[in-house]
């Protein structure tokens, strides 16, 4: 069977674009995309594409062309991008196809999201009494990590300081000014442990990718990026997740933990040859968890490994090196295809300021999202 | 005239002296579930009945919510005058973990592992003027 190739890499600056919709911002990244490959959208045998606010994804032939391309929306949350790059994968694996496009793009409104409890299975009362928030799952979720593993509050502040960092050397990111420890310590706490600076916001922006076979792949790039596994996995029994009016007594590893070792098993690499990697990290709890949830540490390990600069640039495994979602914002649709574009951006050298040292050949992937669902790209030169 | 009613049927027994939370349990894996669902979410089995899951538990996590929520959220509160709450899972008898509001709204009020224990509260007026309840969790302590 064919490998999948990842030729073309665009994107639609992700933040707030007052004069463009969402789709206008998809048909952007997905130009970029293809012009990035070299080659023109009527050679795109199919399409994956997906957006939560920002309307249907295949409305995009209407700006990009009517072509009579095969154009399947994708929606899974905030695994969306992921769903999509593994159907893109499947398709192209499976020998059904030679070439696609997958995109993704969003414009929420501002402030948290507001997901109504009848789309999630769930009654009325759960969203009328207060408990429908995902940054209360997020604060409860790391809080009890920390008890149980001893993290400090420290170790939150030290991961939005790097967010932010790197968020200052990415030309697309939302958000580009550094903050210092202070800025971020004494912002205004939103949801106990976790302060204003400590979680990503809804955004607007738009991402896209071109994939082809990779044997055909040098025709449209000098340096095409292997994708080895795309996986998307569901909860367990037993997993904490989000939109959960009572949790079971066992304790199940999170979708995260499985996608990961699939991820891993079909791409025949391990954590330690990752060079450099994209967790989510929807508010800092989260990439500190994500790091041990995807096999980088151990549980209890991330404080040493954050303090010892482990996760930054020119660490052993840097982490969110455009500043992630924390400093990107997160339009739904999009943000799990920006974490592949950043990884193909590294792998290709082409990552400008934040370019991890040494010439990376192994990247890595991941996203979670409600209620419950984990996405793991792995990326080779 | 106007009562007290549920904000939603079956979540707690009530009204009573002791009103204790409504759940399912799995008559085929034994596996309780909080609201009560006809099938099992741990095996799918369809053969499940409605249980007390009791009024008192441990905290197992909490965080405070210190901004207004939005819609859905619905309550007879305004941005004036609204009043951080704390939430938590509440660690049962039976095993299961309960997301609830928690009476307590300050970090230093709140800690793993407190005892807790049930209460019926307001939540707000319907159409017609009856008053809407549900339940929270308290301090055990502070009792």
């Amino acid at each position: 069977m064919t490998d999948v190739a990842i030729v073309g890499l665009g994107l639609h600056p992700f933040g707030r674009s007052p004069s463009l919709s969402g789709l206008e911002q998809g048909a952007i990244a997905a130009r970029a995309a293809i012009a990035d490959a070299g080659t023109e959208f009527k050679a795109m045998e199919f399409a994956f594409g997906g957006s939560q606010d920002g309307g249907n994804a295949d409305s995009l032939v209407n700006l990009l062309g009517l072509t009579g391309l095969q154009f399947t929306n994708i929606w899974n949350g905030c695994a969306t991008g992921g769903s999509s790059l593994n159907a893109a994968y499947s398709a192209i694996k499976s020998g059904q196809y030679d070439m696609g496009l997958v995109v993704g793009f969003d414009k929420h409104a501002r402030g948290a999201f507001n997901p109504q409890p009848k789309d999630w299975g769930l009654d009325d009362w759960y969203g009328e009494t207060g408990l429908m928030l995902t940054t209360q799952y997020f604060a409860m979720k790391i809080q009890r990590y920390m008890h149980d593993y001893d993290i400090s509050r420290e170790t939150l502040v030290r991961v939005a300081e790097k967010a932010f960092r790197n968020g200052s050397i990415t030309p697309t990111a939302w958000r580009q000014t550094a903050l210092s420890t202070e800025e971020i310590e004494q912002a205004p706490m939103v949801s106990e442990p976790l302060n204003k600076y400590m979680f990503c916001s809804p955004a607007e922006g738009g991402c896209a990718l071109v994939l082809c076979r990779a044997d055909i792949a040098q025709k449209f790039t000098k340096n095409p990026v292997l994708l080895r596994s795309a996986v998307v996995r569901s909860r367990h029994y037993g997993s904490f997740e989000v939109f959960s009016p009572s949790q079971a007594p066992a304790v199940a590893p999170s979708p995260t933990v499985t996608a990961s070792h699939a991820a891993f098993e079909f791409a025949g690499i391990g954590p330690k040859d990752v060079d450099v990697a994209q967790l989510q990290d929807t508010e800092v709890g989260a990439e500190i968890m994500h790091l041990a949830e995807n096999g980088f540490c151990e549980h209890g390990e991330q404080e040493r490994w954050i303090n010892e600069g482990a996760t930054e640039i020119n660490g052993i495994l840097p982490v969110n090196t455009d500043g992630g979602c924390l400093a990107n914002g997160e339009p739904v649709g999009a943000s799990g295809l920006r974490q592949v574009y950043e990884i193909c951006h590294q792998l290709r050298g082409t990552a400008g300021k934040r370019q991890v040292p040494n010439a990376p050949k192994v990247g890595y992937t991941h996203v979670y999202g409600a209620p419950g669902i984990s996405g793991v790209n792995i990326l080779t030169t | 005239m106007q009562t007290q009613q549920p904000l939603h049927p079956g979540l707690f027994s009530w009204p009573g002296s002791s009103p204790q939370l409504l759940g399912s349990r799995c008559k085929d894996c034994g596996e309780h579930a909080f609201p009560s669902q006809h099938s099992c979410r741990a095996c799918g089995s369809e053969r499940t009945e409605v249980v007390e899951l009791g009024n008192a538990g441990t905290l197992w996590t909490w965080t405070i919510q210190s901004f207004m929520p939005k819609a859905p959220y619905l309550t007879d509160e305004t941005p004036e005058n609204f009043r951080p709450y704390g939430v938590g899972y509440v660690e049962l008898a039976c095993g299961i973990k309960v997301e609830s509001r928690l009476h307590e709204n300050s970090a230093n009020a709140l800690r793993i592992g407190l005892p807790m224990k049930l209460e019926i509260v307001p939540v707000r007026l319907d159409n017609d003027g009856n008053q809407l309840v549900t339940f929270q969790f308290r301090s055990a302590e502070a009792l």
